[in-house]
């Protein structure tokens, strides 16, 4: 039996972890590889590095940045930030990133997820979803970096996952709007709706503020992990602690 | 002492290389017959698919080498698999020297494939390497002669084998963190 993830993201912004509320107002929280190696040490199941400009400034995540990372941290490494084709993915995997996680770039051109799984294998392919409850429907939204470059798509984020695994998307990434930064647990609802379809891993990212929302999350839905940010990066909650934390009510979690 | 890391075509080969690196150890990343045959022990690095691995190592003539080689091989996740008779992937014809075949996960049996995350490993023949390893893999090997380690994800499966100088784990050491780090002196102290 796999281990449930407990996953810390680096939203990075010009070089800097940053950490908005509900994708706005990015204040700076920490340095790259002191969180990187940081997460490493506390006993991280993997760790991703999003450079939540990249999409919104037409530019790709830097490559400087995820070698370092890469060189530093002996777990799992998953690689996000406007990656639009074969040549940018190539460049990041080969600066040692182990996955690479698209999303804008998925919904403008949604053939990139084929193309991406055909020539690395789908278990490189993580699909990011920033999904939005609106007018009674879960919709997906794009470009979220920025609040000037938001989109809603009008995808209904079930449609979308639908299509995303038949393209080779190896595992997807379901960020859940409405929770974002507001750190009052996660989207259990949205989360069992949205696995209800879903045959590759499902991680749960959005709205972690406690320990007991991880444990709610990994009980109470079938995510394979649970992805977080400014909980770690503020030092709110330790990975160490919470996993002690969550062995105890006996998730299975990995030592 | 020297390790060549066989490149066999994928991308993120240099995952491995900084492992090595963060053990002090030499790697070389190389696809050359010259250089890898100067070399003390080989990676079959995990990246990539049955069909393309193959076929860069036939266009490489590096099939032949590593099969002939004396020198202790270990194979990682993809590079486990190409050591064995044939793989689903692509239907695909692979090196032979150990009996078996690759085949898929089926989606009835486990919760979602890829099979992605940390799983148990139990090893037969060294305890001190039974642990929690990283695995992101759609093929694998249920059972085999040489199999030495096995894991559970809706069946059990091997992913550990051991047979004369080739070492094989279907998980990846070098993402594994402290266990994997183990496992990797554990393969460089027997070179």
């Amino acid at each position: 039996m796999l281990t449930k993830r407990i996953i810390p993201c680096l939203d990075v912004k010009n070089g800097y972890v940053v950490k908005g509320v509900q994708f706005k107002n990015h204040e700076i929280v920490g340095s790259i590889l002191d969180l990187a190696s940081k997460y490493n040490k506390d006993g991280a199941d993997e760790l991703v590095f999003y450079d939540i400009g990249a999409s919104t400034y037409d530019g790709v995540v830097s490559k400087e940045w995820v070698k370092q990372i890469a060189e530093l941290i002996n777990i799992p490494f998953c690689v996000a930030g406007g990656i639009k084709n074969l040549k940018d993915a190539k460049n990041i995997l080969n600066n040692g990133a182990d996955k690479i996680s698209i999303n804008s770039p998925a919904l403008a051109n949604p053939n990139l997820i084929q193309e991406l799984a055909n020539e690395f294998g789908s278990q490189c392919v993580v699909v990011g979803i920033d999904s939005r409850f609106i007018d009674n429907k879960y919709i997906v939204y794009s470009n979220t970096g920025d609040e000037k470059t938001i989109k809603n798509t009008q995808i209904e984020t079930k449609a979308w996952i639908d299509q995303i695994q038949n393209l080779g998307a190896g595992e997807i990434v379901l960020n859940c709007m409405n929770k974002d930064g507001v750190k009052d647990g996660y989207d259990i609802t949205q989360l069992n709706i949205m696995l209800q379809n879903c045959d590759v891993p499902l991680i749960a990212s959005g709205g972690a503020g406690t320990k007991d929302h991880f444990k709610d999350v990994l009980t109470k839905t079938e995510s394979s992990g649970a992805l977080a940010a400014s909980v770690f990066h503020k030092d709110l909650i330790n990975i160490n602690e919470l996993k002690d934390f969550l062995r105890n009510k006996s998730i299975n979690i990995r030592y | 002492m020297k390790i060549g890391i066989v490149d066999s075509g994928g991308a993120n080969l240099n995952s491995i290389y900084y492992s090595f690196k963060r053990l002090n150890i030499d790697s070389f990343i190389s696809n050359s017959l010259d250089e890898l045959s100067q070399m003390d022990a080989l990676v079959l690095p995990g990246v990539g698919s049955a069909g393309k691995v193959m076929e860069t190592l036939s266009n490489k003539n590096l099939d032949s080498f590593i099969k002939e080689t004396n020198k202790p091989v270990l194979g990682i996740c993809i590079g486990m698999q190409i050591l064995f008779d044939y793989s689903e992937e692509d239907n695909t014809e692979c090196l032979g020297l150990i009996k078996g075949t690759i085949t898929k996960f089926n989606k009835k049996d486990v919760i979602a494939v890829p099979q992605m995350g940390w799983n148990k490993v139990e090893c037969m023949l060294d305890n001190t390497l039974d642990g929690y390893y990283y695995f992101a893999n759609s093929y694998f090997n249920k059972n085999s002669d040489y199999t030495v380690g096995y894991s559970t994800y809706g069946n059990q499966f091997s992913s550990i084998i051991k047979k004369d100088n080739l070492l094989g784990c279907q998980f990846h050491p070098e993402k594994s963190s402290d266990a994997g780090e183990v496992f990797l002196k554990n393969f460089i102290n027997s070179i």
